[in-house]
């Protein structure tokens, strides 16, 4: 059965508060407490919230640079995963007060009282906000994720016209930061089977793209009770998605070509 | 994990064994059987509210009408069916344990199939 509550190695306990910062010359200072999640596999104690008082005037806007400053200037052990500082990159993805997104993204200042800060969900974690996403990295591998065509090959670029590169809108500016897979009950439940909003969105990235020559052979590898069809239209891929894109349509898409094909 | 996923590469683990082939079928089903119960299940509520209060003969008499009796006997056909393909969703969904799964599964089957052939044969004990 699905497991709906922790493994007691799991569960989450209360762990260090640290100082708050001094204030200067009695101006009053703009205090957020940051309750982030850490865990270390060097040693067997369960994972724990630490919590983080940050001066916001002295910190930059996005969760990023508080986690960055904590890093820098309170606990050095802290590790989470991040790159371009703007969105691009989709290392940074992580729960930030219950939901999937980017920090460097989120602005601290979106968040009420106290930024819980979580790895993303239902992922094995490697350490504190890093999680493991070699499944997530290989379902990915596994849809052949670039341009097979059979034709031969033109002397300059493939040709594609502006009308068709249109239809890869909203499909190409995908990052992979899992932000959409990791929030998708379905993809809890039978990640081990279920590409996962992310992949299928990719998928049907090539599947959309006018130059592409294997749209069979990519939709026999789709068509599968377990690949496919565990969307159920939950829609968190929509709403977690940092990018704006809506990976839900994408799989409603393909369902459609899948519909389409069997006549 | 399925025993389909016994290889240890992480790409390996990731393909499985590659897609079934199937799933699109039971996806339309489920679609199909659903716009059919629209109707079916708006004249079953318009005509058990106009019975409200009826003597159990009037009832009867009802679904001894020739149409009646052959628009219980199709909502019963959609109905089951339609709860068939979902509640097969929601085993594989919940269900991991191989065994269970497939046991579960066949359960599935054999009791829509068991109150299907009981219902359709009350109606039809009563309509002929």
């Amino acid at each position: 059965m699905v497991q709906l509550t922790l493994p007691k190695n799991s569960t989450v306990k209360t762990g260090k508060t640290w100082p708050k910062p001094k204030t200067e010359g009695g101006k009053k200072a703009a205090l957020k407490e940051f309750k982030v999640y850490r865990w270390t596999p060097e040693d067997a104690k369960n994972p724990r919230i630490d919590t983080y008082t940050l001066d916001m005037g002295q910190t930059g806007p996005m969760v990023l640079d508080a986690l960055i400053k904590i890093k820098n200037e309170i606990d050095p052990t802290l590790t989470f995963r991040r790159s371009c500082r703007e969105g691009v990159c989709g290392s940074c993805a992580m729960n930030i007060d219950g939901s999937n997104t980017l920090a460097c993204t989120k602005a601290s200042a979106e968040v009420k009282g106290a930024v819980a800060i979580y790895p993303l969900p239902h992922m094995p974690v490697v350490k504190d906000l890093v999680p493991d996403l070699t499944q997530f990295y290989q379902q990915y591998a596994s849809i052949e994720p670039f341009l097979k065509s059979k034709s031969p090959e033109p002397e300059t670029e493939w040709r594609q016209s502006p009308a068709d590169r249109a239809k890869l809108d909203g499909l190409y500016e995908c990052i992979l930061c899992a932000c959409c897979s990791t929030s998708c009950p379905s993809y809890w439940w039978n990640g081990d089977r279920y590409l996962g909003p992310a992949a299928l969105l990719q998928s049907y990235r090539w599947l959309a793209d006018s130059r592409d020559e294997a749209t069979g052979e990519r939709l026999n590898d789709l068509e599968d009770p377990f690949r496919l069809y565990r969307c159920h239209t939950i829609m968190n891929c929509a709403s977690a998605c940092p990018k704006g894109l809506n990976p839900a349509k994408a799989i409603a898409e393909v369902k459609k070509m899948v519909a389409v094909r069997r006549g | 994990m399925a025993d389909l996923a016994k290889s240890s590469s992480p790409l390996a683990r990731a393909q499985g064994a590659g897609g079934a082939g199937h799933g699109g079928e039971h996806w339309w089903a489920q679609r199909v059987s659903a716009l059919a119960l629209v109707p079916l299940v708006i004249w079953l509520l318009v005509s058990l509210v106009a019975m409200v209060g009826a003597p159990h003969a009037q009832v009867i008499a009802f679904i001894a009408e020739p149409y009646n009796a052959v628009l219980m006997v199709l909502l019963i056909a959609a109905a089951l069916y339609h709860s068939q393909l979902g509640i097969q969703v929601v085993i594989e969904d919940y269900i991991h344990k191989e065994s269970s799964k497939w046991m579960l599964l066949l359960l599935n089957r054999f009791l829509t199939i068991g109150v299907g052939a009981a219902a359709i044969f009350a109606v039809l004990r009563i309509a002929l």
